[in-house]
C-alpha cells in the first residue's frame, strides 16, 4: 500500500484531508479521501441533511478558448461550439451565457467515451470560450480528443492543477451566501466568474449528489484556504468518496467507466435528455446511424434501477427474470442509506425495463428477488431558476 | 483470546468450541458494516475457507473460518443489527461458535501481543 500511494498524484487538498484524518485510497490515479473520521453512513446523512464539502479536484475542469475572436458574441460563442459539437451529444451552439449542459462526448459507434459538463461563459468578454468538465479516469484521452477537434482555432487550457471543491445539501447555498457575498443568484445549472477573497472562482450550481450545492473552481493558491473557510461553517462536513458514490448512486445519476462505457449509447443509459433531437436528426453527430434507429424504436437493452431484497448486489451480479434466465447485469449497487434498503443500477432489455417488473439478481450464487425501480430513488432537489 | 492475520478473533470454551468474530482493528477497516450473512448451523468448515459475509456501504468482505470444525451455533441477532460489528466487535458481535475438529491447531494462533505486534508490521 505505502509503495503505490507514492506513484499516486495528489490534489491541492491533499494535506487538508490528512490533517482531517481522512482515510486515503487510490481512485483514478489521485490519493482521495474515501472517508473520514464520522464514516460514509453519517457522511452520507450529513450531505442529505445539511452541507456536505466534497474534494473533486481530481476531476478535469480546463476551458477551451478560440484564437481568433471576432468580438460578436454570440459569432464567437457559435464558432467555439461547432468545434466540440462533432464529439457531443448535447446542443452546445444553443447554450445561453452563464449556462452549462450535461453531455456525453460519442465515439464513432455511438458509444459514451465520457459524459461531461459544457458551460458557456456569462460575461460577454469571454464569449468564444467553453468551460468543460471531464471525469479524472478519463481526463487524458478526453483532453487529447477536443484539441485535436479544435484543429489550432481554440486552445484547451487545462484547469486540473486547480481545487475542485464541491458544496451539496440543502444548507449549501445558505453557506455560500454567508461565506461568498459577492456570488450571484443562480440556478441550477447556471455558472458564474465570480471575485472573491478566494481569487476568481468559477462557481457553478450543479452536482452529482441529487441534492442542490456548487462546484467551485479555485486557483490552486487559494484552494486550501476557500475548503478551511468552508468547513468553518458548522453546517459543513468533509465527506469522502465513499458517500460520494453513494449519494449518486441514490440521486439515480450513472458512473462513468461502471454505468456506462464505450459501447454503451446515451440511449441505453436512459441519457436521452443529453442528446440533441435536433442534431441527431440532422445527422450531425458520431454514431448517428445507431442513435437514430435507438430513439425510433428504443434501444435492445436500457439502465434500469433496482431495488434488491437480501444482500446488497454489486457490480457484475447478473441480472436474472422471474424464471431465472440471465438477461443482464448490475453495474452500481449497494444500500441506500436515505432509503433502508438494497438499490441498484444494471442493464437490462427493453421490455423488462417497466417499473415494478418482478426480476432476481444472483449474489453469491443465490437468486435473490428484485424489482425494477423508477429512478432517481432518493427526489432531486435541484433549485431551478430563470427559463432554463 | 487467539487472532489469525485475518484478523479474526477465537474465544476458545472449555467444551471444545470457539466463538469467532473480527477484531476492532477489521471492523474499523471495513468501516460502517450495513449487511451481515452467516453460515448455517451444521456446517461443515475449513481453515481459510468463508464462513461469513460482511458487508459495508463500498463492498462486501468474506469472514474466513480460522480453524477446520462444524458450526454449532450463530449469533442471530446480527443479521438485524450489522452496526453491532462496529460497536462491540470483540463482545456482542460475534459470529459462530465452532465445534473445532483439531483443538492443538488452536496452539498455533497469535495471542494478543502477539496479534498487536502483527498490527504493527502492516
Amino acid at each position: 500500500m505505502a509503495k503505490t500511494t507514492q506513484e499516486l498524484k495528489q490534489t491541492v487538498l491533499h494535506g487538508a484531508h490528512l490533517a482531517r484524518g481522512a482515510r486515503m485510497t487510490p481512485f483514478a490515479g489521485y490519493d482521495m479521501p474515501v472517508q473520514y473520521k464520522q464514516g460514509v453512513l453519517a457522511e452520507h446523512r450529513w450531505t442529505r441533511e445539511h452541507a456536505g464539502l466534497f474534494d473533486v479536484s481530481h476531476m478535469g475542469p480546463s476551458f477551451l478558448v478560440l484564437r481568433e475572436r471576432t468580438g460578436d458574441a454570440e459569432a464567437d460563442h457559435a464558432a467555439v461550439a461547432a468545434l466540440v459539437e462533432p464529439l457531443l451529444s448535447a446542443d452546445i451552439a444553443g447554450l445561453k451565457p452563464g449556462q452549462n449542459r450535461y453531455s456525453v462526448l460519442l465515439n464513432e459507434a455511438g458509444g459514451i467515451l465520457d459524459d461531461l459538463m459544457v458551460g458557456r461563459p456569462h460575461c460577454p468578454t469571454h464569449a468564444g470560450a467553453l468551460y468543460i468538465v471531464v471525469n479524472a479516469d478519463t481526463k487524458e484521452a478526453d483532453f487529447a480528443l477536443i484539441a485535436e477537434a479544435a484543429q489550432g482555432r481554440a486552445d484547451l487550457q487545462r484547469a486540473d492543477a486547480a481545487g475542485l471543491i464541491a458544496l451539496q445539501g440543502p444548507e449549501a447555498h445558505a453557506v455560500l451566501a454567508d461565506q461568498l457575498p459577492e456570488l450571484p443568484d443562480l440556478g441550477f445549472m447556471q455558472f458564474r466568474g465570480v471575485d472573491t477573497l478566494f481569487g476568481n472562482l468559477t462557481v457553478s450550481r450543479s452536482g452529482y449528489t441529487g441534492e442542490d450545492g456548487y462546484e467551485i473552481l479555485v486557483a490552486p493558491e487559494y484552494a486550501a484556504a476557500l475548503w478551511e473557510a468552508l468547513l468553518s461553517d458548522a453546517r459543513v462536513k468533509p465527506i469522502g468518496l465513499g458517500a460520494r458514490d453513494s449519494l449518486r448512486l441514490e440521486a439515480g445519476l450513472p458512473l462513468y467507466g461502471h454505468d456506462m462505457d464505450a459501447d454503451t449509447s446515451p440511449f441505453e443509459a436512459s441519457l436521452g435528455f443529453a442528446v440533441s433531437k435536433k442534431r441527431l436528426k440532422a445527422g450531425q453527430m458520431r454514431g448517428a446511424a445507431r442513435l437514430q434507429d435507438e430513439l425510433a424504436r428504443s434501444p435492445k437493452r436500457v439502465r434500469v434501477g433496482l431495488f434488491v431484497e437480501g444482500a446488497p448486489a454489486r457490480e457484475g451480479a447478473e441480472i436474472a427474470d422471474a424464471n431465472g434466465a440471465a438477461i443482464g447485469r448490475v453495474t452500481s449497487g449497494g444500500p441506500s442509506p436515505t432509503l433502508g434498503r438494497n438499490i441498484a443500477m444494471g442493464y437490462v432489455p427493453a421490455d423488462h425495463a417497466q417499473p415494478g417488473t418482478r426480476l432476481q439478481v444472483v449474489v453469491r450464487g443465490r437468486a435473490q428477488l428484485a424489482e425494477v425501480a423508477a429512478m432517481p430513488f432518493v427526489a432531486q432537489r435541484y433549485v431551478r431558476k430563470g427559463g432554463l | 483470546m487467539r487472532f489469525t492475520k485475518d484478523h479474526e478473533w477465537l474465544e476458545p470454551a472449555e467444551d471444545g468450541t470457539v466463538t469467532v468474530g473480527i477484531t476492532a482493528y477489521a471492523a474499523e477497516q471495513l468501516g460502517d458494516v450495513v449487511f451481515v450473512e452467516l453460515p448455517e448451523v451444521g456446517k461443515t468448515v475449513k481453515a481459510g475457507e468463508g464462513l461469513a459475509v460482511v458487508e459495508s456501504v463500498k463492498a462486501a468482505s468474506d469472514v474466513y473460518a480460522p480453524v477446520d470444525g462444524e458450526v454449532v451455533a450463530v449469533n442471530d441477532g446480527l443479521p438485524d443489527g450489522p452496526e453491532t460489528v462496529n460497536a462491540d466487535p470483540e463482545g456482542g458481535a460475534w459470529f459462530a461458535k465452532i465445534k473445532v475438529a483439531d483443538p492443538s491447531k488452536l496452539d498455533g494462533l497469535m495471542d494478543r501481543a502477539a496479534y498487536e505486534d502483527y498490527l504493527r508490521s502492516l
